[in-house]
């Protein structure tokens, strides 16, 4: 009999995902996809709203993630009020700035102890009930410790640069609504340990340690789980450095060959489409240039590390010199070293943070800069898990009337829907018997892109996780919740 | 704090999302209230995380609160264990894993409630429903007295 497995992890009122593995009855794989609901129902919502909101409606979109949406937005509308991507007061690029790498270290460091520790420290095998971070926080206390604090940290420097927790105002379209006081800049230079910027990188130091030592240890597994070649895509500053804020849109083929070379994102119509497929909601971009079917590539922290030329801060950039060394210089193509690349960017933020807390410009009084008012405008930023495309167009009323926005995880979508297809031919393809932990492989491999699977919403009494099996009659055979 | 007894109101919900800010919302009613804003700390997010662990720990009480789809009643309010669970998807915790947190890591175990309010309507961008509205009225009266009545109980030696 031919079966499918599902797996179904329904969270949220809507942006969840789930994974279906058709099998035939040797319980060969036919096929794999993995589905995310995506919620596109934004972009007609914010039609008609003054282009001003934008900057503080899109939080509505996701609560893991706003701060990206909110200064991707930003950034359009600094080039609809005529400033432009770069004519920000240096205050405001630099508290800006200071607000996104905040939000990459507490996005880094949440995904590595919170989702990535539990797997590497008890083994993607292990009992589910303990291979989380309660589990970590049972057996490894203090690296548990670690990463509540660095997560606090990253959400205080959010909070006083965006204003508050939730939706926050801190970037306003031409600039943003305040400074850093020579308080909360001391709070975060020289207050108590651990919470003061230099145990942060310390710290961060140790995360990017403890994935190296796992590594040695574990060589075949991580380089060879869910490898592939790609193209990778991402912004990196003008002069080829590592940038999550700003810069031209590069990419570059599996062996490194630059297929977009440093083109200004104002122009990524030329350059990216998005492919519609009838069993998914969710796009599937790629570059026009190389077309639907070769054209597709990865975002995030791996593809940030093979595209950029360097990190501009030391210790980073040591790191970042070991990370290339492994591939003889070459695009890196193995799904588990974006891990390795998190956290080098993890240690890239630190650096930030405190290069940025040392700059007397955030005390700057010059907020807000002004320009002539045009139609549309494209801003770019990197997001934790990728490059993050948000799009406007106003009218002759200062209403929004088109806006096109390209999230990471769909930009990640192919990748992750190969990623899945790798597990499923490779570990669960023929086996008798499908197992834990060849389902959790499934989740290993898509936690790697770290998807934004639960957008939006929480409520109480949603199913976490449920596993279907469906014979080719389309009868369930079997069903797992966990 | 009162009496050095701490308690704390933590809603979390997406506010931009219809009946989703449920808990939010009576987070905020808490903290403008002049009379429970004295004692009662409040704060919120989008959704538990991990140093939430770290924040509950220096409280004696602490509600959290959510919106729900899942009672037949306006409101309910649950006394909560700590959980060693967990949930595949990863950018969320609940309660009862935030106080598991606590439990191991801090070493404290603040008594804890999850007031759920029943919610009814998602979507963006959208008012409250008027349902809703009326859940959360009755959530607040009878959070206020409970809040109140713990305190007395903690005043008169019997609480905690």
């Amino acid at each position: 009999m031919a079966r499918k497995i599902t797996i179904e992890p329904v969270t949220r009122v809507e942006g969840h995902g789930k994974v279906t593995i058709q099998l035939d009855p040797q319980n060969n794989v036919l096929d794999s996809r993995f589905h995310i609901v995506e919620f596109r129902g934004f972009e007609r919502f914010v039609q008609g709203r003054p282009y001003w909101e934008a900057p503080v409606l899109v939080q509505r979109l996701c609560g893991i993630c706003p701060v990206s949406h909110h200064l991707a937005a930003a950034k359009a509308m600094d080039v609809i009020v005529g400033v432009g991507p770069d004519g920000l007061t240096p205050t405001a690029e630099k508290m800006r700035r200071l607000m996104h790498y905040g939000q990459m270290f507490q996005s880094h460091a949440l995904h590595f102890f919170h989702l990535v520790s539990p797997d590497l420290l008890f083994g993607v095998d292990a009992d589910p009930a303990i291979r989380n971070v309660i589990g970590v926080a049972m057996k490894f206390p203090d690296l548990a410790v670690q990463g509540v604090m660095m997560r606090k940290f990253g959400q205080e420097i959010i909070r006083v640069t965006a204003g508050k927790k939730i939706h926050g105002t801190g970037a306003i379209p031409g600039g943003i609504n305040k400074n850093l006081s020579v308080q909360e800049r001391d709070e975060f230079l020289k207050g108590a340990d651990p919470m003061n910027i230099k145990k942060m990188i310390e710290w961060a130091q140790a995360a990017v340690n403890l994935f190296k030592d796992y590594h040695k240890k574990n060589k075949d597994f991580i380089d060879s789980f869910a490898a592939f070649p790609s193209n990778h895509l991402s912004l990196v500053r003008k002069d080829g450095a590592l940038d999550l804020y700003h810069g031209v849109l590069r990419a570059v083929d599996a062996d490194g060959k630059k297929i977009l070379n440093d083109v200004d994102y104002q122009d990524y119509l030329k350059y990216v489409g998005e492919e519609v497929r009838s069993w998914s909601y969710m796009k599937f971009p790629y570059l026009k240039s190389l077309g639907k079917k070769d054209g597709w590539y990865r975002v995030g922290p791996l593809a940030r590390l093979n595209t950029a030329d360097f990190i501009p801060t030391p210790l980073a950039q040591k790191e970042f010199e070991e990370f290339k060394a492994y591939t003889n210089g070459k695009p890196n193509n193995m799904s588990m070293h974006m891990h390795w690349a998190r956290l080098i960017e993890l240690l890239h933020s630190a650096e930030m943070i405190e290069q940025l807390l040392n700059d007397p410009d955030l005390q700057g009084d010059k907020l807000v800069a002004k320009g002539t008012k045009v139609k549309e405008g494209v801003g770019l930023i990197e997001a934790p898990r990728g490059t993050l495309f948000h799009h406007y167009r106003i009218n002759d009323n200062d209403q929004i009337e088109m806006a096109n926005l390209i999230v990471s995880t769909t930009n990640n979508n192919e990748p992750m829907n190969r990623a899945v297809n790798w597990v499923a031919v490779n570990q669960i393809s023929g086996k008798k018997e499908i197992t834990e932990g060849m389902l959790n492989a499934v989740e290993v491999a898509i936690r790697a892109y770290d998807p934004c699977l639960s957008c939006a919403t929480h409520a109480i009494g949603k199913m976490p996780l449920e596993v279907t099996l469906v014979d080719a009659e389309g009868n369930v055979v079997d069903q797992k919740r966990k | 704090m009162l009496n050095n007894v701490k308690c704390l109101v933590y809603g979390y919900g997406n506010p931009g999302r219809q009946d989703d800010g449920l808990g939010i919302e009576l987070a905020l009613r808490i903290e403008n209230d002049e009379h429970l804003s004295k004692y009662v700390d409040v704060d919120y997010n989008y959704q538990l995380n991990i140093e939430d662990a770290l924040t509950i720990s220096e409280y004696d009480l602490v509600i959290f609160a959510d919106a729900a789809l899942n009672i037949d009643k306006p409101y309910e309010l649950t006394k909560i264990q700590p959980a060693h669970t967990i949930t595949f998807t990863t950018h969320e915790l609940s309660a009862e894993s935030i106080l598991a947190l606590c439990q191991d890591l801090y070493n404290k175990k603040p008594e804890s409630y999850i007031m759920a309010i029943r919610g009814y309507e998602w979507e963006m961008g959208l008012p409250m429903t008027s349902k809703a509205k009326c859940n959360l009225d009755d959530a607040y009266t009878f959070l206020t007295k409970f809040i109140e009545n713990y305190f007395a109980r903690c005043m008169a030696g019997k609480g905690i």
